[in-house]
């Protein structure tokens, strides 16, 4: 018996030893980072904001880590403004920005908050809406009177395991959401009501009645049209996820999915034609991209890529649509874009 | 030859006479309190995990997390076959300790293999051996309990066992949450941390759970040949049969706790901001009733507690059901599903065990866990089918009365099969 109590406090201490020794070395590394003025150059907000732009989250491991920041359209890769507001997903319009966050604790909390940003209005929170999970994409009406978001969330009990994703629609400045799963679904012409169907990735056309949304079932993903009157959901291509549409109107840019035996699977970004139907695959890309894209001209993609080997840190891209040219990289240390015109 | 299925043992009853005439009682068999470690110990390395996982995919990956839940259901499925497997393995050795040191060990391999996995695949299939980790271990544990307890007191045994077994799994996530509050990019010291636990789990298991713990013994006459069928004969007892339809059609209406923790956020019966915490209020509700409704299991007869434990679950339905914007609903839910997995989730181990001979106990447990596993697992599904065809109270309405309806015929086939005393 002796020995044995021997062997465990061994492991113990050494479990002890090895776990806080890590612990304390990533906190520490965690408050040099926080500590850290920002590498890149910093811009005065007002006059970033008197011209066209683009909103983003700032993601440098530096103090301003997870807070939206902001750059000029005419110099993307240039100076930056930082608002202060810290978001995990962020969408903007001219006037009003959307935020998704996460309230961190020993309890943790989501949220989606909307932000005034008129000048003079310094991204004052206006209303707070409770997220049920993980926020993963919001999106505004290009008005900014509609907002959309998709949270992942968690069967989290031990007994049962699942997830789905959970995506609302509301107006802005309001916390009544409309659940987009309680939309009647037409699948293929016909009235469906399938149990595992998922609703994600939400774009708005300009009607402010129109929407663009992805919807699985049964193991397929498809483009569904929806109608914030009729309340319905009608799918109208399939394998598409995570639309986006673009200024003009004309096509929808989103991800596809694709797998070989050698790679897995992988998303690669794609731009459907909504008139004609044809369908580009933009090879050009050949990270994995998962990201809701953004358009930041008719003829150019914005998403946002992990950088490999540093945790946390991303960059937006830049695609062009003709599938010629190599993706680079637009805006170092950011993700979620949204342009501003 | 089996045990009566009411089984409510003339022995705890005489042993609690005994208990009050000499004022000590039993203690539990320290062996059980080892297993509750273990399972303590196990249970916060891989909930701390489960809980961050699809933050650490979004944040860390890169990745959204929707192709993760979907595969996540599969390996649900391949773990409750696993269980079946390494019952029969268990069985077949006569020593339950090894395999669920199997279990347990794989598991922490899966753990090592996390801190190097960065990819959405090479995480998916780490996350698989840990399931198969999971669906290993579980029957030879239970197996284990069963054998070191004495008949009158498996129910207390059993509510030891999954009281400490769901602190872990209450206190893994509020740990790993605790972590990204202090240290917001720290995905690697919960990963780290979660192998330090399971090297806990598994150094107590091998040190202090003896090899021979719930070994059964062969006579060395015993016939060698035929084993293997004679073993599904052995497994499949009168009683066994009875309830395994019994234990599936309870399962088939036991659908999933997410359903109700979203028709209540559907009710709008509490704050979506409270939504990611719910399974606390549930498991709180359970790991401090385990242990008394383990003890009542024994006095007044763990079927009828496994059979009535139902009807909580059916009033957590009505409350999801009926909830009319109050708090007050949504905490009754939560405490009457707590209650619900306390009256059954450690009584249907401690029934099985019994219904079947010693040395086909872990095949009988696992049996009967894997009915049910499976069944749930339909009931999910067939549920979220009625979920979007009535709408949400409804579906939670149908199911209650179904279930209310279940009970009682689930306790007059069961009463059937008590022999006559």
């Amino acid at each position: 018996m002796k020995w044995r109590g021997i062997v465990l406090s061994t492991v113990v201490v050494a479990v002890v030893a090895g776990s806080t020794a890590y612990g304390l070395g990533e906190w520490h590394r965690t408050r040099a980072d926080a500590a850290r003025a920002p590498e890149v150059a910093v811009a005065d907000r007002a006059a970033i904001e008197s011209e066209p732009r683009i909103v983003f989250r700032h993601t440098g491991l530096d103090s301003e880590y997870g807070v939206v920041a902001e750059v000029a359209l005419s110099d993307p890769s240039g100076p930056r403004a930082f608002t202060g507001v810290s978001c995990d997903r962020v969408y903007a319009r001219p006037g009003i920005a959307t935020c998704l966050k996460t309230d961190r604790g020993v309890v943790t909390h989501y949220e989606a908050d909307d932000l005034t940003t008129d000048a003079g209005a310094d991204w004052h929170q206006t209303t707070t809406v409770p997220l049920p999970g993980l926020p993963s994409r919001t999106r505004l009406s290009p008005d900014g009177t509609l907002a959309a978001s998709t949270v992942f969330v968690n069967g989290d009990s031990y007994m049962t395991t699942g997830f789905s994703t959970r995506t609302v629609i509301r107006r802005v400045g309001s916390t009544d959401t409309e659940d987009l799963e309680r939309y009647s679904l037409i699948l293929d012409g016909k009235r469906v009501a399938p149990p595992d169907r998922n609703i994600w990735g939400v774009t708005f056309a300009p009607d402010d009645r129109t929407f663009y949304a992805t919807v699985a079932t049964g193991g397929r993903t498809y483009l569904a049209r929806g109608d914030m009157t009729a309340h319905t959901l009608t799918t109208i291509a399939d394998h598409v996820e995570c639309p986006s549409l673009s200024p003009d109107g004309t096509r929808i840019a989103f991800k596809e999915a694709r797998s070989d035996p050698k790679r897995g699977s992988w998303w690669t970004p794609a731009v459907l034609d909504l008139a004609t139907g044809k369908r580009t695959v933009l090879t050009a890309e050949s990270h994995n991209v998962d990201d809701q894209i953004e358009w930041l001209d008719d003829h150019t993609l914005l998403y946002g890529l992990a950088r490999d080997g540093q945790g946390g840190v991303t960059d937006v891209w830049a695609l062009d649509t003709d599938g010629t040219t190599a993706p680079r990289v637009l805006i170092p240390d950011a993700w979620s874009p949204a342009v501003i015109r | 030859m089996y045990l009566s299925l009411s089984d409510r043992p003339a022995r705890a009853v005489s042993a609690d006479a005994a208990a009050q005439a000499t004022g000590k009682r039993e203690r539990v068999a320290r062996v059980v309190v080892t297993l509750g470690v273990v399972s303590l110990l196990t249970d916060i390395s891989s909930e701390s995990v489960n809980a961050i996982l699809p933050l650490y995919l979004t944040t860390v990956v890169g990745l959204s997390p929707v192709a993760y839940g979907f595969i996540d259901g599969m390996y649900q499925g391949v773990s409750a076959l696993v269980r079946i497997v390494a019952g029969w393995a268990a069985d077949r050795t006569g020593r339950p300790q090894p395999v669920a040191l199997a279990g347990y060990g794989l598991s922490l391999v899966a753990r090592v293999l996390l801190l190097g996995a960065h990819g959405f695949g090479s995480i998916t299939s780490v996350v698989s051996v840990d399931r198969i980790g999971k669906g290993i271990r579980t029957a030879p544990r239970d197996a284990m309990i069963a054998a070191s307890s004495p008949p009158a007191r498996l129910g207390r045994a059993f509510g030891v066992h999954r009281t400490l077994d769901t602190i872990g799994a209450t206190v893994g996530p509020l740990i790993a949450f605790a972590i990204l509050w202090q240290i917001p990019g720290g995905f690697h010291t919960i990963l780290v941390l979660s192998l330090g636990f399971a090297v806990l789990g598994v150094t107590v298991l091998a040190l202090f759970v003896p090899l021979r713990t719930g070994a059964v013994t062969r006579s060395p006459s015993e016939p060698r040949q035929p084993r293997q069928r004679r073993r599904w004969r052995e497994v499949a007892t009168p009683g066994l049969l009875r309830l395994l339809p019994v234990a599936g059609t309870l399962g088939l209406l036991t659908v999933g706790d997410g359903f109700i923790y979203l028709a209540l956020l559907e009710t709008g019966s509490f704050s979506a901001r409270w939504f990611p915490v719910l399974y606390v209020g549930t498991n709180i509700a359970y790991l401090s009733l385990a242990i008394p409704l383990g003890r009542l299991a024994d006095r007044v007869g763990r079927v009828r507690v496994l059979v009535l434990g139902h009807l909580p679950l059916a009033g957590a339905y009505l409350c999801a059901a009926t909830g009319s914007g109050a708090l007050a609903t949504t905490v009754a839910a939560l405490l009457l599903l707590g209650v619900f997995y306390a009256a059954t989730d450690g009584v249907l181990p401690a029934v099985a065990g019994r219904l079947v001979p010693e040395r086909a106990r872990t095949t009988g447990i696992a049996t009967a866990q894997t009915t049910v596993a499976i069944a749930r697992l339909l009931a999910s599904t067939g549920f979220g089918l009625l979920w979007y065809a009535m709408g949400p109270r409804e579906a939670m309405l149908v199911v209650c009365v179904a279930l209310l309806a279940a009970v009682p015929l689930a306790a007059v086939v069961l009463r059937r099969a008590e022999p006559a005393s």
